[in-house]
């Protein structure tokens, strides 16, 4: 398909370029000739792979989910911080630990910003980090298996929305909070909040080789709500700029008290200075309780370790670490240009975009030019740092990416639109609408050093009449635009699985070469993993049953099973022998008050039933996986409590 | 421009039934190549000489599909070789191939006095297409009801050792 297209494109090109016909791209009429060459852009013909992977946040739904560019197919739907009973993840007693918390075991999430490792600046694919909103954590997807290898809970926040994003060398991933709250937590009248209530930013360290999360430090800021961040890059790397609002310190109708400021504040940290402050052993350890859960290929578990402390950082102790910028009207998205210059403040109630200059920023820093303090930390002259404004002409800008070309494209909710301008003349070059009501957009790299500006997408809030209805209850509506000319072309209209808030895409190029197919079965540590069938066993320890069981086409080792008594706790620890690409087995288990599970080739899991009846009860084989796949199952006898029937297990005799 | 664009137009499609045409041609071309000399020819061939099942037949000329193209054996079994052999089949194999007795797919004891290394090889290393294009496996896949059998990753040398192993089963 993609010589085909290349070949078109060539012959195509000169037959226009002979006949002297203008630019395509510039001509908006709805020709025949023009959708088809669209249709052309977004076709990924049977077989053929797309350009891109594109990471998508499921808002409630709690997870990421994994779509191709430019087709708008959906690969996956990859489990975070939500039970998943697709595979069982939250469900087997191994991944059960990922979603324990210092609430306990918390079952759903809203997954909001997703964001890829870099190395100098440029992603390098190694893993995906993700905020879980409403309780506040982070995750480490691991790109090479797809799955979910660590959670941090991020303990003083709430409302985790400044997150998930990363330094460029991914030396920190860094979660703010949007809510203020007592910090410590306590019983306090709401009313008191201003002055009071606290908000904290977490700098969560990276370790370089195997991604480890660890909190290096909080920062205890104003009581303001943290609404979103980004990493400087090239000249800026070493700050991190968060947008505030509801500086006001309002407690009780936000949507009226909170705007009451004409400026909220861009907060401007350099947390180099704070690491150096740190590693000095300034900060104070407090107490705190949050849970750090690990998952492991090679024991194919997830381990919770409750963490007791937590180093906190009062900004105003470290002299010249952090600054505020007055940024008008409520700012949304805070968002760095490539080569680190500028930083974008998108005031979502403001038709215009303010520009702020890093290098005026240092400058002005360095004269001391304050417009006064805020609990105690330095507000720098609006004026001074101004690099520019963009008069769009469009109405509720909330996110800006880049292209590296020099251009810049925000969002705007309340005109549903997307505008393309010029960084540094700030000349608005090309709007074209959204349908409808469009909140972040996306593009590849867009939020690193190295864009890669081929497509846009635009994740948009509402969908109304874009796809046929299914009820009151639609999927959100995804459009891809081709930025490669110098006007924006929508291309694509695609639904998109809970609501996407951000997402993050990477060429498949990178990903794709080294995205694991198997799990060893020799490498496998599981405690209760049936590495031999020749192990494959029933053992019984009081009223706990533990069945020490294989899989392979098409057929579970043992499969008759007698010995069982009604109030027993049946363990099936469940080992996949397959070692092929794509050969998974599923098991479910009848009255299972649970998930059932879906096991990799060479992962073991398990899942436990409570057989409350006498009888005798089969399981079976749910993902269908050859043509005797309907002769993959098995029975259970089970037998009254007080039976003294001896524990067997057999296949095929 | 109108012209300009319709004859666009006309060309665009010219070039992708040009495009499509020669794409489909192909492919029918492949597919029906592939059915009549790997597949058909082998079947009839079969016919006149199966009053023996697959699994009893013997057909020591047969070298199978796959990389395996020419196994010297030693007049003497390696025996550390064969031990070797012995701890991948049990890990590796053993759920579907009881040693001596036929259980998902046949028993290996004696198995070199029916097939050749090479083929033993090709059918642990390429199953997939051993099952599709060699025609005793194909059969042998129908005897054993149709289970096929699973790809499970092994490389040369831990093919050679069960090779070696399955020496060691008289």
């Amino acid at each position: 398909m993609k010589k085909y297209s290349l070949y078109l494109v060539a012959v195509l090109g000169s037959v226009l370029f002979l006949s002297g016909c203008g630019n395509q791209n510039g001509n908006d009429s709805s020709n025949g000739a023009l959708a088809s060459n669209n249709a052309e852009k977004v076709y990924v013909a049977p077989g053929e792979h797309d350009e891109f992977y594109a990471f998508m946040s499921g808002g409630y739904s709690g997870n990421v989910a994994v779509y191709g560019l430019p087709s708008g197919r959906m690969f996956k739907e990859i489990p975070v911080f939500s039970q998943f009973p697709t595979n069982g993840y939250g469900y087997s007693e191994e991944t059960k630990p990922m979603l324990e918390t210092s609430f306990g075991f918390v079952p759903a999430d809203d997954s909001h910003h997703p964001d890829i490792s870099q190395t100098n600046g440029e992603l390098d694919g190694r893993w995906l980090f993700i905020n879980g909103n409403n309780t506040p954590r982070i995750a480490r997807i691991d790109l090479k298996t797809f799955e979910t290898a660590e959670i941090i809970e991020v303990p003083n926040s709430a409302g985790n929305h400044s997150s998930s994003y990363i330094t460029e060398n991914s030396e920190y991933v860094v979660a703010g909070t949007r809510f203020s709250v007592p910090i410590p937590q306590r019983d306090m009248p709401i009313k008191d909040y201003k002055g009071n209530f606290k908000g904290a930013l977490s700098f969560i360290s990276v370790e370089p080789e195997t991604g480890r999360m660890d909190i290096k430090f909080q920062l205890i800021m104003p009581g303001f709500n943290y609404d979103l961040s980004h990493p400087g890059r090239g000249k800026s790397h070493g700050w991190f700029f968060f947008t505030t609002y509801n500086t006001e310190e309002a407690n009780s109708l936000l949507e009226v008290n909170a705007s009451q400021n004409d400026k909220d504040f861009i907060a401007a940290v350099n947390w180099k200075k704070i690491e150096e402050y740190v590693e000095n052993g300034g900060g104070t350890m407090v107490p705190a309780n949050y849970t750090h859960n690990v998952y492991s290929d090679e024991t194919h578990s997830a381990t919770s370790t409750m963490k007791k402390e937590v180093l906190t950082v009062d900004p105003t102790k470290v002299p010249g670490a952090v600054f505020f910028m007055p940024t008008p009207k409520s700012p949304h998205g805070v968002d760095v240009n490539p080569t680190g210059d500028y930083i974008v403040g998108n005031g979502k109630l403001s038709a215009d975009l303010t520009v702020f200059s890093f290098d005026k920023m240092i400058a002005a820093i360095d004269g001391k030019k304050y417009d006064g303090e805020a609990y105690g930390l330095p507000i720098l002259k609006f004026e001074d740092v101004l690099a520019g404004q963009v008069k769009s002409g469009g109405l509720g800008p909330l996110h800006t990416e880049f292209d590296g070309k020099g251009n810049a494209y925000t969002t705007f909710f309340i005109s549903s639109e997307v505008v393309k301008w010029k960084v540094g003349t700030w000349e608005v070059i090309d709007r074209k609408p959204t349908f409808y009501s469009v909140g972040h957009c996306m593009i590849p790299g867009g939020n690193s050093r190295k864009p890669f500006g081929k497509y846009l997408v635009s994740m948009n809030k509402i969908t109304k009449d874009r796809y046929l209805p299914t009820g009151p209850e639609l999927e959100h509506s995804a459009q891809l635009y081709d930025i490669s000319g110098d006007k924006m072309e929508l291309i694509y209209d695609f639904p998109t699985h809970g609501e996407p808030h951000y997402a993050a895409a990477i060429p498949a190029s990178i990903l794709a070469p080294k995205s694991q197919k198997i799990y060893k079965l020799a490498e496998n540590e599981h405690p209760f993993a049936t590495k031999n069938v020749s192990d494959a066993r029933v053992v019984r320890d009081g009223n706990e049953v533990h069945v020490y069981m294989a899989m392979i086409r098409s057929h579970f080792t043992p499969d008759n099973i007698e010995g069982v008594k009604v109030g027993d706790k049946v363990y099936f620890h469940i080992t996949n022998h397959e070692q092929d690409f794509d050969v998974p087995h599923g098991f479910m288990m009848i009255g299972q008050k649970n998930s059932g599970l879906l096991i990799m080739p060479g992962q073991t899991k398990t899942s436990v039933w409570e057989p409350k009846k006498e009888g005798v009860w089969p399981f079976y084989c749910t993902d269908f996986c050859s043509a005797l796949h309907q002769e993959m199952q098995g029975y259970i006898r089970v037998s009254p409590a007080k039976s003294n029937i001896d524990l067997s297990w057999s296949l095929g005799e | 421009m109108k012209i300009v664009i319709r004859s666009t137009v006309i060309f665009f499609s010219l070039l992708l039934m040009a495009c499509g045409g020669k794409e489909e041609k192909k492919k029918e071309g492949f597919s029906v190549d592939r059915e009549k000399t790997k597949t058909e020819k082998p079947v009839e061939a079969v016919a006149a000489t199966s009053t023996v099942s697959p699994s009893e037949r013997v057909d020591l000329e047969n070298k199978g599909v796959g990389p395996i193209k020419s196994v010297t054996l030693s007049p003497d079994i390696d025996q550390a070789l064969a031990k070797k052999g012995e701890e991948v089949y049990s890990q590796m194999c053993m759920a579907c191939h009881r040693v001596d007795k036929k259980f998902i797919g046949p028993a290996p004891t004696g198995v070199l006095k029916r097939r050749s290394p090479e083929w033993v090889m090709n059918m642990i290393l390429n199953p997939e297409v051993m099952v599709k294009e060699d025609a005793l496996a194909k059969e042998l896949m129908a005897e054993f009801n149709g289970a096929p059998m699973a790809n499970q990753g092994l490389n040369e040398d831990q093919a050679r050792s069960i090779l070696e192993y399955f020496r060691t089963l008289e």
